[in-house]
């Protein structure tokens, strides 16, 4: 007798490129169905529990929403990719610091501060230059870079100015060398299955940006490093940014929704039937448990 | 999905903009004439509208 069809519900907010990528790579799996679920039609009553799927690929652009479905998702019982709390650590610059910390995975230099004065303090001792993050935020919106007191007094009055509580929690990092250039490495469990190198004119080498990616080859050291900071949030399906630093990797940060529409072309992998490869295992090796 | 390629109005500028086989609902577009980006609201009948603003909890 055949098993009955893994349903595997995407959830998302606009469809992307990616979304559709990895909407075919589900699809393309056999005994898999893959559902969209567009996250702007849903309503939950938590007290029902709704398990009509058996995972939840968390894809929605909105990084709140994207956290808050998985946890009334995974309150009803259907597992989630990645899972809430993976999402709740990487929605949070200092959550993910502290994560990386505590795994011991190397992070670049790190102040927190929550007065303007305090800020201030930190970034003489650190030395300039130094960049100013919000503690949520993506695609390098708002980073800002303090190159001497006066432009860091003008950063923290301007940051200070902003709505929003969370743009006066001051996450001040020192600023690493990079030479115009990162590294991003995309991690499915316990592998690291691509990497690319991206390089701007723009201090800031998002592809978000405009920065160009290639590919870069995963060595032996860039994939444990890549493995340990995906592991350090509760593992699963991450891109962890890096850059190179004298003493080996720095992890800068660690994305809980990637985005690879770009990364596919210059690595030669199939990221998409990579991620899709990966959730379906998970669930199949629980079916069989 | 619909059964053939099927041209629609940009709703911004009101040039074509081809809906192919395997657009699927809420997929973003981009016009070919005016650059906007758009989402695609229904695909029978064919309808878009400008994709909504990136918001600030948008991203990775």
């Amino acid at each position: 007798m055949s098993k009955p069809a893994l349903r595997v519900a995407l959830l998302h907010s606009v469809v992307r490129r990616e979304e559709k990528l990895l909407a075919a790579a589900l699809e393309a799996r056999a005994g898999v169905e893959c559902v969209l679920l567009d996250d702007r039609e849903l309503s939950f009553d938590p007290a029902q529990a709704a398990a009509d799927y058996d995972a939840v690929l968390a894809r929605s652009v909105s990084s709140s929403r994207n956290v808050a479905a998985r946890r009334l998702f995974e309150a009803a019982g259907v597992r989630c990719f990645n899972p809430a709390s993976v999402g709740a650590v990487c929605n949070d610059k200092l959550e993910t610091s502290l994560a990386l910390l505590r795994a011991g995975v190397a992070h670049p230099d790190l102040r927190i501060a929550f007065t303007e004065e305090s800020a201030l303090e930190a970034m003489e001792e650190m030395g300039y230059p130094v960049v100013l993050k919000p503690i949520v935020g993506s695609w390098g919106r708002l980073i800002a870079r303090a190159t001497d007191s006066d432009s860091a007094r003008s950063l923290l009055e301007h940051k200070a100015a902003l709505p929003g509580f969370q743009h006066h929690i001051f996450y001040i990092q020192r600023y690493v060398e990079k030479h115009g250039r990162d590294i991003r490495s995309f991690v499915a469990g316990d592998r690291c299955i691509a990497a690319i190198v991206r390089t701007s004119s723009d201090w800031r080498t998002n592809t978000a940006r405009g920065a160009v990616a290639a590919n870069y080859p995963v060595s032996p050291e860039l994939e444990a490093v890549s493995v340990a900071a995906a592991r350090a949030v509760g593992g699963g399906i991450l891109a962890v940014d890096l850059f190179e630093s004298e003493d080996g990797f720095l992890v800068n940060e660690v994305n809980d929704t990637m985005e690879f529409k770009n990364s596919i072309e210059p690595t030669g992998v199939d990221i998409p039937d990579a991620v899709a490869r990966y959730v379906v295992d998970q669930l199949r090796a629980v079916r069989a448990a | 999905m619909i059964a053939v390629p099927t041209l629609t109005a940009c709703p911004v500028c009101d040039g074509d903009v081809t809906i192919s086989e395997d657009t699927v609902a809420n997929e973003l577009l981009d016009c070919g004439e005016c650059a906007s980006e758009l989402e695609v609201l229904s695909l029978e009948p064919p309808k878009l509208a400008e994709a909504p603003e990136a918001a600030e909890d948008w991203g990775e």
